[in-house]
C-alpha cells in the first residue's frame, strides 16, 4: 500500500463515505468541490463564528499550535525559571540587569506560566476539544451504523484477489461471513457479497488519547491547586512539625488552607552517607544517603523508618522527600563571665562535591556588643598547595572550622540581616580575620578559643549533620498518572490497529464454477493490508475445499 | 578486574569503529555502484538491468499512480527478490556491520560488568550504548523492510558518535550517585535510546524521500542511485512507521521519566531544562503525525519536519547535557 491518500481519493468518497466529522482539511475528509468554493454562503454574524470555530478546529491550525508550542518552550530553557532555579534568576538579574528587564517583560522567567504560553496551550486544547467532541459522535453513530454497500468494482480496490471453487454462491458467502466474524470484523449481507468493517477500536484509542490529553492538563491545572510544598532543614536529634510555622519555606497551591495540614512531626534520629572509598576515580562520591526518622501521626505510636533519595517516605498523604544534606556545627558562645549565651547548631552551606561548606552564625543579644561570625567549615581539611585549607573528603575525618568575627549591628531591627545564610557586613567591624588585627579563629571538635576584645569565647561542641526535606502534597499525583496510563494505550490502540474494511462477492458461471472476489480499503495507515486480503482469502479457499469435500 | 574489562571494552569499541569504517566505505561503495548502474540502465533502456528495487519503486509508483495490473504484485515478494539479487558490495557491507555490531554489543557488556550496573548513566555510557542500540535498530528493521541504502547514513552516525564519545565523552567507571540508583535508569534511559534508533532511521529515509521528491518533481539532481531506491511516498510511508515506533517509545520516556522525577526530585514536572527539551522533541513528532494527516502537508513538509525532529533528540543529547544547567547533570564530565 503506497499511499492511503490516493487510493483513498481513487476509490471515491462514494465508498469511504468521507469523514464528514473530521476536520475538513483532514486527508480523509471529503475533497473540496469547486463549486463549495463559487457558492459561498453570505456570512452572518454566525457565519462568522462558526467559520472562526471550522478555523480553529482544523487540522492545519492543530499542527501550527503545536509546533508553535515546540519553539515557544525554548527560551524557558535558555534562560534560568524562577520555579525551578531561583537562583539562578538571582544572579542572572544581577548580571545582566538591562537584557533582564527586557525578559522580565515578555515573562521569560516564567516561560510556562507566561500569558503568551499559556494561551498557546488554550488555544491547543480549546483546538482539540472542538475537534474531538464532534468525532466522538460521529463514532458512536460509525459504532451502530452497517458496513458500507460493496462497491460494484472490487477490482479497482487494494489486495484485489480471486479465487475458485465449487461451493454455490450461497455457501461461500455465509462461509466468509462466518470467517470474517471470527476475525472480529462486523459484516453485512448486500446481494451475493458480504461487506465487512473493523478497527474502530483504533477511532476509539485516537479518542481516549486526546480526551487523556485533555485530562492530563485539568488535573495537573486544578489537582495542582489543593497542593502544597513545604522545605524544612532538620539537624539530627532535633524534630519538625507539619504545621505552617515550622517550614523554613512554604508554597501553597491557589485552592490551599490551612486545615489541610496533618500536624504530624518528624525527628530526625541520624544521617548516614556512605561514600566511596576503594575506586581511586571516585574516592569520597557519594554512593548511599540515608535518613534515619522517628514519625509521629496524631494519636498513633510513634515509628522508625527511613528515607532516601529515590525512596522518599508517605505520611498522612504528604510524601517526604530527602533533597540535601550537610553539616550544623553546634557553636557555643560564653560571655566574660562564662556564662552560655548561645548554643545551637548552624546548618551550613555546601559549596563543593566535599562538602566544604559556609556557616554564618549570628548572635544578637548576651554580649557587650552583636557578634556576626563567617564561618567556613572543613570535614576533613587539607591544605592547598597555596597554604589555604580545603575539604579533601566529604565525611568527618579531620574537621576544621574557621570563624571570621565581626561585631557592631547585625541589622537583625532593620530587616537586613534576616537572611539567615548571608552576612551584612556594611555595619560591622571585622575584628578577628584576614582584614583586623586578630587572626581566624581555627577549631576542631572540643576546641574553645576566646574571642578578641575580652568579649568572650566560641567552642566548637560537635559537628551533627542536617538533612534538608521536602514535603509534598499533590491530590493531582494519581489522575494525572491514570490519565497517562489511559493516553499511552489509547495512543498504542490509535496508532497500531489497522482499521479495514473487506469485501468478499461471488459469482457462479455457466460451468458450475464460483469466483471468489476478494478486496479491501484500508482506512488510515494499514502496513498488512495486502497480506491479510491474501491471507483471508486462502483460508477461506481452504474452508471451502474443507467443506466441499466433507 | 574493572580495569581490565574497562579495557577490553575500549578495545572492542575501537574495532568495531575501525570496521564500521570499512562498512561505511563499502555502503557508499554500493551506491556509486547503483548510480553507474541505474545510468546503464538509462543508457540502454532495458528494464532486465535495472535491479530489484528499482523494480518495486515502479511497482510503488505505478501503484500510487492508480495502475491497476500492478497492484497484485505484493511488495514483499520484491523486497524478497531484491534480497537474493543484492550484489557483492552489499552484502559485503551488511556483514561487517553485523562483525563491528557485535563487537560494538560486547564493548557494551564488558563495560556494563566492569561498572556492575547498566552501562548508561554518562555521557560515554549513553553515546555507546545509543549507538550499538541505532545499529541494532538498523539491522533488525532489515528483517521487516530493505533498507540496506541507508546503510552509509547509519554506519557514518554512529562512527562520528562514537569517535566523539570516546575522545570528548570518555570517563572512568564510577559508582551511582543515589539519585540515579533507580530501576527507572534501567528502563527510561534505555527505552530513551532506543527510540532514537527509530527516529535517526526515519531522519535518514525523510532525507532520502526529500532528494526523491526533487527527482520526481523533474529537478536536476545529480545523484542517480536515486533511481534504483524506492519512490518517494514509499519512503515516506516507512518514515513513517519507523516515527510511530518512535513516538510510542518517546512518550514512555516521557511518562516514565515523570514517574522517576516525582520518587528522585519530589515532582513529576518542573520545567527542568532536560524535561523541556523531551516534551519540545515529544511535541514536534506529535506535530509530524498530525502534518501526515493535514492536506498539504503530506509529502516534504512532513519530511522536514522528522528531520528537525531529529535533529532537536541529537540537540538534546549533545548541547542540552553538556551546556544546559539543569537536575539532569549526568554527563560525567
Ligand atoms: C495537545 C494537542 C495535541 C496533541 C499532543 C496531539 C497528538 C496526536 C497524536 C500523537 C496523534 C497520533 C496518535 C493518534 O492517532 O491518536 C494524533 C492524531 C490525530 N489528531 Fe491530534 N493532537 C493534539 C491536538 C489535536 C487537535 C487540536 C486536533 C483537531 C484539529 C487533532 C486531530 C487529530 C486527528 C484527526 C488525528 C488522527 C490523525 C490520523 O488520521 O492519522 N489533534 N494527535
Amino acid at each position: 500500500m503506497a499511499s492511503t491518500h490516493s487510493s483513498d481519493s481513487e476509490a471515491g468518497d462514494s465508498v469511504t463515505g468521507g469523514d464528514a466529522t473530521r476536520p475538513s482539511d483532514h486527508m480523509d475528509a471529503p475533497t473540496p468541490t469547486p463549486e463549495s468554493k463559487i457558492t459561498q454562503p453570505k456570512l452572518g454574524l454566525a457565519g462568522y463564528g462558526r467559520f472562526f470555530w471550522r478555523q480553529l478546529t482544523s487540522m492545519r491550525t492543530a499542527l501550527f499550535l503545536l509546533l508553535l508550542l515546540a519553539v515557544a518552550a525554548i527560551p524557558g530553557s535558555l534562560v534560568p525559571q524562577i520555579t525551578s532555579d531561583p537562583n539562578g534568576v538571582i544572579a542572572y538579574r544581577n548580571n545582566y540587569p538591562d537584557t533582564a528587564a527586557i525578559l522580565d517583560f515578555f515573562q521569560v522567567f516564567n516561560t510556562y506560566s507566561s500569558v503568551w504560553f499559556s494561551s498557546i496551550y488554550l488555544l491547543l486544547f480549546i483546538s482539540l476539544i472542538g475537534c474531538v467532541l464532534p468525532r466522538t459522535k460521529h463514532h458512536f453513530d460509525a459504532l451502530r451504523a452497517r458496513p458500507p454497500k460493496t462497491p460494484a468494482r472490487l477490482s479497482r480496490l487494494q489486495g484485489f484477489t480471486t479465487r475458485t471453487t465449487e461451493a454455490d454462491v450461497a455457501t461461500t458467502i455465509d462461509s466468509a461471513r462466518g470467517l470474517l466474524r471470527s476475525q472480529r470484523y462486523r459484516t453485512e449481507l448486500y446481494g451475493d457479497s458480504v461487506s465487512a468493517e473493523r478497527g474502530y477500536l483504533r477511532e476509539t484509542g485516537n479518542l481516549v488519547f486526546h480526551a487523556a490529553l485533555v485530562g492530563v492538563l485539568v488535573t495537573v491545572g486544578i489537582g495542582g491547586g489543593f497542593g502544597y510544598t513545604g522545605q524544612r532543614v532538620v539537624v539530627e536529634g532535633y524534630a519538625f512539625s507539619n504545621s505552617l510555622a515550622s517550614y523554613d519555606s512554604f508554597n501553597p497551591g491557589r485552592f490551599f488552607s490551612d486545615d489541610a495540614l496533618d500536624p504530624y512531626t518528624v525527628a530526625l534520629d541520624s544521617f548516614e552517607p556512605v561514600y566511596e572509598i576503594e575506586n581511586q576515580q571516585a574516592i569520597g562520591q557519594a554512593i548511599d544517603f540515608t535518613a534515619n526518622v522517628t514519625t509521629t501521626v496524631r494519636g498513633d505510636e510513634p515509628q522508625q523508618s527511613q528515607i532516601k533519595v529515590n525512596e522518599p517516605l508517605s505520611l498522612s498523604g504528604t510524601n517526604l522527600y530527602l533533597l540535601g544534606n550537610g553539616y550544623a556545627p553546634v557553636i557555643t558562645v560564653r560571655d566574660a563571665d562564662d556564662k552560655v549565651i548561645w548554643s545551637q547548631p548552624t546548618p551550613c552551606l555546601p559549596f563543593d562535591a566535599n562538602l566544604g561548606s559556609t556557616c554564618i552564625i549570628k548572635v544578637p543579644d548576651g554580649l557587650d556588643q552583636q557578634i556576626g561570625m563567617l564561618g567556613f567549615l572543613y570535614p576533613t581539611a587539607g591544605t592547598l598547595s597555596s597554604g589555604a585549607l580545603a575539604s579533601v573528603y566529604p565525611d568527618l575525618v579531620s574537621p576544621v572550622l574557621t570563624l571570621e568575627v565581626y561585631e557592631g549591628d547585625l541589622g537583625l531591627d532593620n530587616g537586613q540581616g534576616t537572611n539567615a545564610y548571608s552576612l551584612n557586613t556594611d555595619s560591622l567591624e571585622q575584628i578577628a580575620g584576614r582584614s583586623s588585627d586578630a587572626e581566624t579563629l581555627r577549631l576542631t571538635p572540643g576546641d574553645r578559643l576566646e574571642l578578641p576584645n575580652g568579649l568572650g569565647s566560641v567552642e566548637l561542641t560537635s559537628i551533627p549533620r542536617f538533612v534538608s526535606l521536602d514535603v509534598h502534597h499533590d491530590p493531582s499525583q494519581l489522575p494525572v498518572l491514570l490519565f497517562a496510563m489511559l493516553l499511552f494505550g489509547g495512543l498504542i490502540t490509535s496508532l497500531f490497529v489497522p482499521r479495514r474494511r473487506m469485501w468478499v462477492a461471488a459469482t457462479t458461471d455457466a460451468s458450475g464454477v464460483t469466483t471468489v472476489e476478494y478486496a479491501a480499503l484500508a482506512r488510515g495507515d494499514d502496513p498488512n493490508l495486502e497480506a491479510a486480503v491474501a491471507d483471508f482469502a486462502d483460508k477461506h479457499s481452504q474452508q471451502l475445499r474443507v467443506r466441499v469435500e466433507s | 578486574m574493572t580495569e581490565t574489562l574497562v579495557s577490553y571494552s575500549l578495545i572492542a569499541v575501537y574495532s568495531a569503529m575501525a570496521i564500521y569504517t570499512f562498512a561505511f566505505i563499502m555502503f557508499a561503495v554500493d551506491l556509486a555502484r547503483r548510480s553507474a548502474e541505474s545510468s546503464d540502465a538509462s543508457a540502454a533502456s532495458a528494464t532486465g538491468l535495472a535491479t530489484a528495487s528499482a523494480q518495486q519503486a515502479s511497482v510503488m509508483q505505478a501503484a500510487s499512480s492508480g495502475g491497476t495490473a500492478t497492484l497484485t504484485a505484493s511488495p514483499a515478494s520484491t523486497g524478497d527478490a531484491a534480497v537474493s539479487h543484492s550484489p557483492k558490495s552489499l552484502r559485503i557491507a551488511m556483514a561487517l556491520t553485523v562483525i563491528a555490531w557485535v563487537l560494538h554489543v560486547s564493548a557494551v557488556i564488558f563495560r556494563g560488568v566492569a561498572a556492575g550496573r547498566v552501562p548508561w548513566a554518562n555521557m560515554f555510557e549513553f553515546t555507546l550504548t545509543a549507538t550499538a542500540l541505532i545499529v541494532g535498530v538498523f539491522l533488525l528493521v532489515q528483517f521487516w523492510q530493505d533498507l540496506r541504502f541507508l546503510g552509509s547514513f547509519i554506519t557514518g552516525f554512529a562512527l562520528l558518535a562514537l569517535g566523539v564519545g570516546t575522545s570528548s565523552f570518555y570517563v572512568d567507571v564510577v559508582p551511582l550517585p543515589p539519585a540515579l540508583q533507580s530501576a527507572w535508569l534501567v528502563i527510561h534511559v534505555f527505552v530513551a535510546s532506543l527510540s532514537t534508533g527509530f527516529f535517526a532511521l526515519a531522519a535518514g529515509l525523510s532525507v532520502v524521500q526529500l532528494m526523491q521528491s526533487r527527482r520526481e518533481a523533474g529537478k536536476a539532481l545529480k545523484l542517480r542511485f536515486l533511481d534504483t531506491l524506492p519512490a518517494a511516498d514509499r519512503l515516506e510511508t516507512l518514515a513513517y512507521r519507523l516515527t510511530v515506533v518512535g513516538f510510542v517509545m518517546w512518550t514512555f520516556t516521557l511518562i516514565a521519566g515523570a514517574v522517576w522525577a516525582e520518587r528522585a526530585w519530589g515532582r513529576y514536572w518542573g520545567w527542568d531544562t532536560k524535561e523541556v527539551w523531551t516534551f519540545i522533541i515529544w511535541t514536534i513528532y506529535a506535530g509530524y503525525i498530525h502534518a501526515r494527516a493535514t492536506r498539504g502537508w503530506r509529502g516534504s513538509r512532513s519530511a522536514w519536519l522528522a528531520i528537525v525532529g531529529f535533529a532537536a533528540v541529537i540537540f538534546n543529547f549533545t548541547v542540552v547535557n553538556l551546556f544546559f544547567k539543569g537536575l539532569h547533570a549526568y554527563s560525567g564530565l
